[in-house]
């Protein structure tokens, strides 16, 4: 019955660790872009196409507006890139896998190891874009100390999407499907540079049923406003609910598949 | 050297890949203390094995059991006794030569300052020390293979596996392979390898066998399985028809093979070529002692693999 269940272990942990001190190993070239692409967009579309729009964006400022949504993009372009790219080239390219899976490391801990070490890629870039937002003085509750939690499980999740990509793709070329048809959509669809509450209810919906990121633009706002938005009439105590447990279903299903197909991809 | 130990046991093992039947109903065993070789073509099914071995691959049908555990079942447990060096380099380009050990002894749950310690032993060992802190851009093929060895024994492993471990090295790299294998074996290391060299069976292996189409087709020591479908000396000489008929009526109790335009003459004694040789003044021929590639040839057939 519960034979499809990952059997895990601590040593889990050990591949986290080993992706975590590749990391560190980088860590200049790894946080020099996480600090500079928010900073870019914050002057861009913050300072500058904010200065062409006149009334308060959803009760606020628009460049306070998107601080929330750059930092939701970052979670999700930070874990879905390491999940996507950098675990195809160890799997395929390195061979890194195949060199762990013969010492008491299991496959599933591997896998699991790769998505837990894609969470935290998205809660550190996470955490950078909300210190820059912070730094431009656009946080205005203290719950925002709450955002790299978010971060780490919207990463988690995008992790665990990734993976399953990871898993389907016939080789490191086929990453341009799942980019631009499913992560550019969201990037623009989110509620991330705009309201969602602009679009036809019928995209308000699909986004909220579909495009995880919605919910992680939704928690990061809420928490540094210190009030959930509210769409389609659903009151804001229940979105709330709504989105995290929309993520921990979602999270929890694709991280189970995404070890289930990597097994599938890997062992013959 | 060998002791009644049973490190190794298969019956009836078998491997199916989407109805391709790569390893066939092997029977074999692996005793404690042996250098145990296979031998064959590309695609016999030495690597499939291997595989299933150190529980990369399941097994399809048969028995497959490793210090008397299961590989279906117990496969941690198996793993932490076993070194594997791969065909393929999969070292760790993101780290050093050393971290490359550490971060290795990390997965089979070896503490920090004994990896450190067993790393420095065994970059000794390999004649690695000069490179501890190089990258693996910086280093050889030859030297990658010894890292992957050194690797391969940092669990301190009762049974070490060689997948071609000399593949694709210069005269030099293999020899100094060789000699890290023969060392090995002295200090009583269990060790299969893989191989598709005549002269690298012969050399390492107490013990061969012979795979072809996913089967053992023989198995016994280099030397007696040289002995047995070889004999003692080979003569090698160009095709020519007259001859053939004379050589067969001189020596009727050698064997003669023709080869496309050569022609072998496998005697098994030692010295009968001589007189025949006389007789042929005009003719340049060969007179050497036979070798597993004579034997691997013989049973195995010329037909080209892949």
């Amino acid at each position: 019955m519960t034979a499809w269940l990952p059997k895990l272990t601590y040593r889990v942990w050990l591949v986290w660790r080993r992706n975590f001190e590749v990391f560190t190993k980088t860590i200049f070239v790894n946080f020099l872009p996480a600090l500079l692409e928010p900073i870019l967009y914050l002057a861009a579309f913050g300072v500058g196409l904010g200065a062409l729009i006149a009334g308060p964006v959803a009760g606020v400022n628009y460049i306070q507006f998107i601080g929330p949504g750059l930092i939701a993009i970052a979670v999700m372009y930070g874990s879905f890139f390491e999940c996507t790219y950098a675990s195809f080239v160890r799997m395929y390219y390195q061979k890194t896998f195949d060199a762990i899976i013969a010492t008491p490391v299991s496959l599933e801990e591997v896998i699991a190891g790769e998505l837990l070490w894609g969470a935290t890629r998205a809660a550190i870039n996470g955490t950078i874009v909300l210190a820059v937002v912070a730094a431009f003085g656009l946080v205005s509750s203290w719950w925002a100390l709450l955002v790299p939690l978010v971060a780490f499980f919207g990463g988690l999740l995008f992790a665990s999407l990734a993976m399953c990509f990871t898993a389907l793709a016939s080789g490191i070329d086929s990453f341009n499907f799942p980019t631009y048809l499913f992560i550019t959509p969201m990037f623009l669809l989110s509620g991330t540079f705009f309201p969602l509450a602009l679009l036809p209810k019928i995209l308000q919906g699909t986004a909220l049923s579909v495009l995880p990121l919605t919910h992680i633009v939704d928690l990061t706002r809420g928490l540094m406003m210190g009030s959930m938005t509210s769409f389609l009439g659903i009151t804001p105590e229940v979105m709330w609910i709504f989105a995290v447990v929309w993520m921990a279903m979602v999270t929890l299903l694709f991280f189970v598949l995404a070890i289930y197909l990597m097994k599938r991809k890997l062992i013959k | 050297m060998n002791s009644s130990e049973v490190l190794i046991k298969a019956f009836g093992l078998t491997k199916r890949f989407n109805g391709l039947t790569a390893v066939d109903h092997i029977d074999f065993e692996v005793y404690k203390g042996e250098c145990v070789g296979f031998l064959g073509p590309n695609g016999a099914g030495k690597t499939t094995t291997v595989r299933m071995i150190y529980c990369f691959l399941p097994v399809s049908d048969g028995e497959l059991t490793v210090a008397g555990l299961n590989v279906s079942t117990e496969a941690r447990a198996i793993k932490g006794m076993i070194g594997v060096s791969p065909q393929d380099d999969n070292l760790d380009p993101d780290f050093s030569v050393t971290k490359n050990l550490e971060v290795y002894a990390r997965y089979f749950d070896i503490p920090r300052d004994r990896a450190k310690q067993r790393a420095l032993e065994l970059l000794k060992f390999f004649s690695l020390e000069e490179k501890k802190d190089a990258s693996m851009y910086q280093l050889s093929g030859g030297m990658k293979r010894r890292l992957i060895m050194a690797r391969a024994l940092i669990n301190e492993p009762r049974i070490l596996l060689l997948d071609e471990p000399t593949t694709g090295l210069d005269p030099q790299g293999r020899h100094l392979v060789w000699d890290e294998i023969r060392s090995l074996r002295k200090q009583g290391v269990t060790i299969i390898l893989t191989t598709h060299y005549m002269d690298e069976a012969s050399a390492l292996c107490d013990r061969i066998l012979i795979v072809d189409n996913g089967k053992i087709i023989q198995t016994g020591a280099p030397q007696e399985l040289i002995r047995q479908f070889a004999g003692e000396d080979v003569l090698e000489v160009e095709y020519d028809e007259a001859m053939v008929k004379q050589l067969k009526d001189e020596l009727p109790s050698a064997e003669v093979e023709v080869f496309g335009d050569q022609v072998r003459v496998f005697a098994k004694e030692h010295g009968v070529f001589e007189r025949v040789i006389k007789q042929f003044p005009n003719k340049t021929m060969t007179i050497r002692n036979a070798n597993l590639e004579d034997v691997f040839l013989k049973l195995t057939g010329r037909k080209l693999r892949e």
